[in-house]
């Protein structure tokens, strides 16, 4: 087996240890998700002018792409928590492959974001949210929303070592809330402003989203949207293609750098 | 005979930003020995361990590493040392056991689990073995660092401040594990702020003051070179000068006066000279004396005498 591949499996099993001996934080992030679900899809819904079950149904996938994005927060956070700590020093001062630490926490998010979206898909099932197009379909936006999450992450963990601190990681994080709000998660776009309309679609959550609704046939790809939008699978790949590309050779180039 | 090396640097340079924190840091560490690496806080010592383990490259000079070129090979450098920082570099979210399981993973060590148990033993935390790291004490902490350390025995194993703060337990068992790598043929390079940790396990000291080595030799030759310090007070101001007299007479060193109160402090490096001694030889000249005394070296002394400035007043640089 190749350095990487070996040490990125120790690394792997380093993250999903540290999440099982300390579960809160991962569990509240899951959970938050679910808890949106009800209220925004009870309590905002009724106040939409799309019934509260279609509603429901719209909103699903849009808190999937949201939660997915949320990867920029926990890998920031994980990253910098690392970073700041003298763990990472004796990992740099060992023979391990630069680019093992990173990926592994990148993986290891991913396994936990398969395992974690799962009750928020069965609150959906019970909210009338359905699978309505075919089992390949379903299946791809599936890998659509984890690649999406796979970037996120990456793109965490480069903010995450470039960060000063785990404060300034955990503010910076906290502040990525406001990404899916201005993109089509939560609501449709077409009614925003012109300027407005062409930032929020521009926003790659609105191609995740959108892709999800597609694929999992709960609402058609809205008329005259940006590129991204407009063309949602090419517009997710084209994003998730774009983060990877650049975050993650940068991150392990921060890694392994180090302080200087 | 020809002595080799285990680091072996020279002209080492770093700044951040306008901290000068080396300023041509030339160090030999002979293969198999302790060289004790002591300092006041900003004197340099933890920027020199950072540049020394790869975790920081210098603005100049170069530097061997168990037979290794720092720059051009450092995978190689540090496939042969161990680092124990001055922060604990251990995983505080993971167990005692499951941090030593993926060190010794990531040392390609066959039998980790075996190895993580032995090490546990060997360091008093088999009972705490499985709880996260984050509970443990600061003196479990630093054995269990200790212990990551040495799942494959290094080459060059770099301590920094390893025993700062701890509990004399913990820095007993942190001392006698240094004593038996070297046994092994481990070279350490320890930095303290301790003299006398300085004095128990180092063959040499390197004394750094300010982004150099300002001194090396073996902690004998460092004692006799700065002496033991006399000291005595009297009742009346008008006695010190012959107090002086007699302090010069025994020291053969010119005497200091502190008239605020009222004592003369000499430094000696003559063995023959104890306590009942001084006493007896001021009692003869006839100055009566309110206290005295005759202790060994600190580091303070080293210091004040080595590089004229005081480990106290030295400069606060975050090294």
């Amino acid at each position: 087996m190749s350095a990487l591949a070996y040490d990125g499996m120790a690394m792997v099993g380093r993250q999903l240890r540290r999440i099982r001996n300390n579960p809160g934080i991962t569990v509240m992030t899951q959970v938050m998700p679910v808890n949106m679900l009800l209220f925004f899809g009870y309590v905002f819904g009724s106040a939409l002018a799309m019934p509260g079950r279609e509603y429901r149904s719209f909103l699903v996938p849009g808190l999937l792409a949201a939660t997915a994005a949320g990867g920029i927060m926990t890998g920031m956070f994980q990253a910098a928590q690392d970073s700041h700590r003298g763990v990472m020093d004796r990992l740099r001062t060992m023979p391990v492959s630069r680019a093992a630490v990173p990926a592994g926490q990148a993986v290891a998010d991913l396994v936990v974001t398969a395992i974690g979206t799962v009750p928020l898909l069965l609150v959906g099932l019970a909210v009338g949210w359905r699978i309505e197009g075919t089992a390949a379909e379903a299946l791809g936006a599936v890998g659509l929303l984890l690649l999406f999450r796979f970037a996120c992450t990456w793109a965490g963990i480069l903010l995450g070592l470039l960060s000063r601190s785990e404060e300034a990681a955990g503010q910076l994080g906290a502040s990525t809330f406001v990404l899916p709000l201005l993109s089509n998660a939560y609501i449709p776009t077409d009614n925003l402003a012109g300027w407005l309309r062409a930032v929020a679609e521009w926003n790659p959550i609105s191609a995740v989203t959108t892709a999800l609704r597609d694929l999992f046939g709960n609402a058609p790809v809205p008329e005259g949207a940006a590129w991204p939008v407009a063309h949602p699978v090419a517009g997710t790949l084209a994003w998730c293609t774009a983060l990877i590309a650049v975050c993650a050779p940068l991150a392990v180039r921060r890694y392994a750098h180090g302080e200087g | 005979m020809t002595t080799t090396y285990a680091v072996l640097s020279e002209g080492l340079e770093k700044r951040f930003g306008a901290v000068h924190a080396l300023r041509g840091l030339d160090l030999a560490v002979a293969e198999g020995t302790v060289c004790g690496v002591l300092g006041p806080n900003g004197a340099g010592k933890t920027t020199a361990v950072r540049l020394l383990t790869t975790l920081l490259r210098p603005d100049a000079g170069s530097a061997r590493v168990a037979g290794h070129d720092l720059a051009r090979e450092p995978a190689a450098v540090r496939r042969r040392i161990g680092v124990t920082g001055q922060d604990t570099s251990v995983d505080g979210d993971l167990t005692g056991r499951q941090n030593l399981r993926l060190f010794a993973r990531l040392h390609r060590v066959r039998d980790a689990a075996a190895r993580a148990g032995e090490l546990l033993e060997r360091f008093g935390l088999a009972e705490a073995a499985d709880r996260t790291a984050s509970t443990y004490s600061g003196g479990m902490r630093r054995r269990l660092d200790l212990a990551v350390s040495l799942i494959r025995r290094p080459d060059v194993l770099f301590l920094d401040e390893p025993t700062t703060g701890l509990d004399p337990a913990s820095r007993n068992r942190i001392w006698d594990a240094v004593h038996e790598l070297k046994r092994q043929g481990t070279t350490v390079v320890l930095t303290t702020q301790y003299l006398e940790e300085a004095d128990r396990l180092a063959d040499d000291i390197a004394l750094v003051d300010r982004g150099r080595v300002a001194h090396t030799g073996s902690p004998a030759q460092l004692k006799a070179l700065i002496g033991s310090h006399a000291e005595v007070v009297v009742p009346h101001a008008d006695l010190m000068a012959r107090a002086a007299a007699v302090l010069d007479h025994l020291t053969g060193s010119e005497p200091v006066l502190d008239p605020g109160r009222r004592a003369v402090g000499a430094v000696t490096t003559d063995p023959t000279l104890t306590l009942p001694r001084l006493v007896r030889e001021l009692d003869g000249a006839g100055v009566p004396l309110l206290d005295a005394t005759l202790r060994p070296p600190t580091l303070d002394d080293v210091f004040l005498r080595l590089t004229g400035e005081s480990l106290g007043t030295a400069k606060e640089v975050a090294a």
